[in-house]
């Protein structure tokens, strides 16, 4: 809510800076979100009248003006303003003025012509951003006066940031209720005559809906002058207040809306046919609104309509049908109290937002329609005449809301706040915030006032007395909690240890979106479902991310174009995956590796990374579980990955991630022009984790036997050593490949694997016998199994 | 006969000495003993002579050749240790190396800056014991706003640029869904930290469509206001390591009463006013209050007997004032020149 500082000290004026009230409004949580000056920082002008021009004699775009500025001789002005007129009156800076921006008004000779001064427009006086001409004030504006006292420009917008709670303050009266309370400071509203009819006219009016509407005043002013101007007061306290002025009728409903926080509508009565109801919609009605465009509304909806059919939206927005124009000699003024709810639901399911809806859906005091329709007729039969019929109204007096006597109990609001509060205080707070007391045997009874939608229960008054007592002075202490130990399962890899394993093999943890592009995730996983959001930002933040690849890949792509071209990255969090019905949001750590292995160095050759490089980090990952053989990589492709370089991860059988080169074809695609390899793995593989269990040291010596074979060249790895595990006796400690070739000098299909086998006993020093007979019962399976042969 | 003989010994120890000072190795000096003392060497030979003397006249030869050798013996030894450590010397010398050269290997890599506040302020809570808790992202309206006292048609649904799936179904726009799963599990007394991403629809120079909250609740018998007020003090002071001024303004969020946000007076200009501050002296970084009646409700957790404390705050801005960084959007563009900042 904006509001001009001078409009609100009209109504409630504290002797405080203007620094010290926003201060002030800070700390009672209307927070002040600017102070902007009204006007640019200016001096030395007047209000002056042009009562001769001449044109230049050298340009055509010139004319000399004689100008009349209350001192015994007019002063010769050159101005280039095309709307300049004999008689006109228009602010002028005087030689020696400062105009905003710091520019210094001199005698000139303008093409030859000398001038004194200069006539201004609202722009080159910091009252609006542009201008096509020069301000034109009103005829009786009194020439030579200061035009920053005329207009009282030394003036401030301020603009709060009201929470939702706080309906009651969006309106000069309300924050002047709420200066008055925390400034100690009398407010003098505005006295609000009753304006008699002076016409019999009305119009016929229904409310059908009177759960929604409790209350419906209007009346009648016919004979207006259609050619009537906003007055400059009017216009300057609502641009102030950051509106637009629009006409006088539709300024005058705002300046009421501002100055008492209830929104009205003025119909163009020649152009209502029938009479209004104020109803809810069938299926199928439409409207026109002011703004121009065309809405169906849903059945149930609240409007104001004619006999031709929906007129306005109630609370929300005017229809253009029946809206005030430049020729409108009759209204019909409406000032209605409608419920909240009806209003909140109905304006954003359309779209709209209005400084009326705004005001409804936070509610308006149900008191307040009469007085409002009553200064909005006395301010348009000052500013465009005409005859006001009688007020008619219509209450359903059981859909009014009623404020109901809340219970605060004074050992509550210890309780709540930690300090006790004087009783004297308490009662102070209240009353002075229109709450009405009475004693009780714990405390009191409250009755809020009408305008306060947001006191409801006991805890909302509390909250009050803390802040009107001031939440700095509360005590500050800290918390007597219960010492509990809560259980710390060792069993559980803790991410940050994962994260930790990673930071110091030189990753860079990176935080990408969780909503990706949905062709990226396509290609990475063309049989992947995503789910979708319903209002995305764009269309490359759509999806939900069902791996965490797409993130990384486009931050490698990102770096790579800024000549980043070693990256190790990795990041963790959830991914969406349906399965079936269900929405399985599963938390992952991923990481990607690109580029060479280590920084380039002096004394050590560089090298691009490679699928191992990726797979020892992640085996440090597993390591952490204290069951790394649980785990089993298996190879098989993934349509992200380069068919013959990815695995799936198992433990126990079941799938917990994967690993492997990304698919050439995809780097092409994304345009990334080097290797890069990935992993992801599900998190709730961490959960179960060994707790170490001590095995003894054997005190009898190792043995170590290096086998060096020949065999097919898609036997794996992980094959060869489970044959050699499985045939071997419990004395085998250790399984340990240090050696794999293929090429010159062995057949093309086999390849020559040379590993070690380490041999120990637990109780006794093996013998030559015991290894020779282990390693023919390990290399005769070898042979028949694998059909391995002992390289020569 | 005994005066030749000694003559001509110190003639050949002097001889000796002057070989032995020239051997400028191990390998001469050798030669050099070899020559005196091996078994044809000329010292050697007058020992294997002695034989040929009369049998009186041995003992006082035997004595004058036996000092020659010794003396001999002696001189080569300590040439000998000289050469040895001149050998090892020289060892070493050709052993020395360019300390100033880089080490070798895998430099460290970092967290994100979002990740290293979010664990930093976990840190500081758990020393009060407060638990870490999650929960899903994409959440329910009922978790996300309903039970949070923010019904359908609040004003402040329209305040959370909510992103949709459908009626339902929503990412969260905060981490207080938090809150609600676990006093639907637990009851009091419960203390815990609740850190993950949120989302709103809202994308420009500072906002990001997603970004982090941590959200933390204290609720047992005898939580009140002013103890808010303590612990939020204490950490904000530790988290900046400085003995900022915090103060408490009155706020409102549907799901805590008395509401409030804490400012810090701004740490880039120690209060006077900048641009970061908005010329105010103060920054805002928390929201924060006493968990609403209506809340405590939704769950079963009795209002009269707890009463509790919630906050949140946004890491990213903690994160922004802590290391300086000015703009929001380096934080979810993952540029490595940014993130190796963060070591």
């Amino acid at each position: 809510m904006k509001f001009s500082e001078h409009w609100l000290r009209e109504w409630a004026n504290p002797d405080i800076s203007t620094d010290e009230l926003a201060h002030l409004l800070t700390l009672a949580g209307l927070e002040v979100e600017a102070v902007e000056p009204v006007a640019g920082d200016f001096t030395d002008t007047v209000v002056g009248q042009v009562t001769a021009i001449e044109p230049h004699p050298d340009a055509d775009k010139l004319n000399v003006c004689s100008v009349d500025v209350g001192q015994d001789e007019l002063l010769q002005i050159v101005c280039g303003a095309s709307n300049v007129a004999v008689g006109m009156r228009a602010p002028v800076a005087l030689v020696g003025a400062r105009l905003p921006g710091g520019m210094k008004i001199k005698k000139a000779k303008l093409r030859g012509v000398p001038s004194f001064g200069m006539l201004c427009s609202e722009a080159e006086l910091g009252l609006a951003e542009t201008a096509d001409g020069l301000m034109a004030l009103p005829a009786d504006a009194p020439v030579g006066t200061d035009i920053r006292n005329y207009l009282h420009l030394d003036d401030n917008t301020i603009e709060l940031g009201l929470t939702p709670n706080r309906g009651d303050c969006l309106s000069i009266a309300g924050v002047a209720r709420e200066v008055g309370v925390v400034a100690r400071t009398e407010v003098t509203p505005k006295l609000v005559s009753t304006i008699e009819a002076t016409v019999e006219t009305t119009f016929p009016l229904q409310v059908e809906a009177g759960e929604d509407c409790p209350r419906y005043a209007g009346r009648v002013i016919e004979g207006i002058d259609p050619a009537a101007v906003t007055p400059l007061w009017m216009q300057e306290a609502l641009r102030r207040s950051g509106l637009r002025s629009l006409g006088p009728v539709v300024d005058t409903t705002n300046f009421v809306l501002l100055e008492l926080g209830q929104p009205m509508h003025a119909f163009d009565l020649d152009r209502l046919d029938g009479g209004l109801s104020v109803r809810h919609v069938t299926a199928g009605e439409k409207i026109t609104l002011l703004d121009g465009q065309e809405i169906s509304l849903e059945a149930g909806t609240l409007v104001i309509a004619d006999a031709r059919g929906p007129q306005a939206l109630a609370g929300i927005m005017g229809g253009q049908g029946s809206a005030v124009g430049d020729a409108t000699c009759n209204i019909f003024l409406e000032s209605a109290f409608f419920n909240p709810l009806c209003v909140a639901g109905r304006a954003r399911s359309h779209g709209l937002h209005t400084d009326s809806s705004h005001r409804f859906e936070r509610g308006v005091d149900p008191q307040l329609q009469r007085k409002a329709l009553e200064r909005a007729a006395e301010l348009l039969l000052k500013i465009v005449g005409g005859q006001a019929g009688p007020v008619v109204e219509v209450v359903h007096a059981e859909h009014l809301p009623q404020r109901s006597t809340i219970l605060l109990r004074r050992q509550r609001i210890r309780r709540i706040l930690g300090t006790e509060v004087e009783d004297t205080e308490v009662e102070d707070i209240l009353e002075r915030l229109g709450m009405t007391l009475t004693a009780a045997e714990e405390g009191w009874d409250v009755l809020p006032p009408s305008f306060r939608f947001d006191m409801e229960i006991e805890v909302d008054l509390i909250e009050e007395i803390a802040r009107i007592h001031g939440y700095e002075s509360l005590p500050s202490s800290r918390p007597q909690a219960s010492a509990i130990m809560q259980p710390q399962p060792e069993g559980r890899v803790p991410v940050t240890r994962l994260q930790q394993i990673l930071v110091d093999r030189g990753y860079q943890e990176a935080i990408t979106y969780s909503f990706v592009e949905p062709g990226l995730l396509k290609v990475l996983d063309p049989h992947t479902n995503p789910v979708r959001l319903a209002n995305p930002i764009s269309e490359d933040m759509s999806v939900m991310r069902t791996s965490l690849w797409p993130g990384l890949i486009k931050t490698l792509a990102y770096n790579l174009n800024r000549q980043q071209s070693s990256a190790r990255l990795f990041e963790t969090g959830l991914r969406f995956v349906r399965q079936g019905d269900e929405l399985s949001q599963e938390r992952c750590i991923a990481g990607l590796i690109s580029g060479p292995l280590y920084p380039e160095q002096w004394g050590e050759p560089t090298r691009s990374v490679d699928f191992y490089d990726l797979k020892g980090d992640l085996e440090a990952l597993l390591a952490t579980t204290g069951e790394s053989g649980d785990f089993r990589f298996v190879s098989e492709s993934h349509s992200a990955l380069h068919p013959g370089q990815s695995a799936r991860i198992l433990r126990d059988g079941r799938e917990v991630g994967w690993i492997g080169a990304i698919h050439p074809a995809i780097e092409k695609e994304i345009g990334i022009n080097q290797r890069a390899f990935v992993f992801e793995l599900r998190l709730s593989c961490f959960d179960q984790a060994a707790v170490p269990h001590f095995t003894p040291v054997s005190r009898y010596p190792a043995i170590r036997r290096d086998l060096a074979l020949l065999i097919d060249r898609e036997i794996t790895a992980a094959e060869l050593e489970a044959v050699v595990r499985e045939n071997a006796d419990p004395t085998l400690k250790n399984f340990h490949l240090f050696d794999v070739y293929e090429g010159e000098g062995i057949d093309s299909g086999r390849k020559s694997i040379a590993f070690g086998l380490t041999f120990q006993d637990q109780s006794r020093t093996l013998e030559d016998g015991d290894i020779d007979r282990a390693l023919s019962r390990i290399l005769s399976a070898l042979t028949g199994k694998l059909g391995a042969t002992l390289r020569e | 006969m005994q005066n030749d003989l000694q003559k001509q010994l110190d003639e050949l120890v002097q001889q000796a000495a002057e070989a032995v000072r020239s051997a400028e190795d191990l390998a001469q000096l050798d030669q050099v003993r070899v020559r005196y003392l091996g078994k044809k060497g000329e010292v050697t030979v007058q020992m294997q002579s002695l034989g040929k003397l009369p049998h009186e006249e041995r003992r006082e030869a035997g004595k004058v050749i036996n000092t020659a050798k010794q003396a001999v013996q002696q001189m080569i030894e300590g040439r000998r240790e000289i050469l040895q450590q001149a050998a090892l010397e020289a060892k070493l010398n050709a052993e020395a190396i360019d300390v100033t050269l880089p080490g070798r290997g895998q430099q460290n890599g970092g967290l994100h800056p979002v990740t290293r506040t979010l664990q930093r302020i976990e840190s500081l809570f758990s020393q009060l014991g407060f638990e870490v808790a999650e929960g899903p992202e994409i959440e329910d309206d009922y978790h996300n706003f309903e039970a949070l006292n923010i019904p359908q048609s609040h004003p402040a649904r329209a305040m959370h640029d909510t992103f949709y799936f459908d009626e339902h179904t929503v990412l969260r726009t905060h981490t207080s869904p938090v809150q609600i799963r676990v006093m639907q599990e637990r009851q009091p007394p419960l203390r815990i930290i609740a850190p993950g991403r949120v989302y709103r629809c809202d994308s420009d120079l500072t906002h990001t469509p997603m970004f982090h909250q941590i959200e933390g609740l204290l609720v047992d018998e005898n939580v009140t206001f002013a103890d808010l007020k303590g612990i939020l003090d204490d950490f904000l002071r530790n988290f900046f390591e400085q003995d900022l001024k915090v103060r408490f303004r009155p706020s409102y969020f549907p799901f805590t009463e008395p509401s409030a946000e804490a400012d810090i007076e701004c740490v880039m200009c120690a209060g006077k006013g900048c641009r970061v501050c908005s010329h105010t002296g103060w920054l805002e970084v928390l929201g924060c209050g006493m968990v609403h009646p209506k809340v405590f409700e939704h769950v079963d957790i009795n209002n009269e007997k707890y009463t509790g404390f919630a906050f949140g705050m946004g890491v990213e801005r903690l994160a922004m004032l802590r290391y300086g960084v000015n703009d929001l959007r380096l934080f979810f563009e993952n540029d490595l020149r940014f993130l190796r900042q963060f070591r």
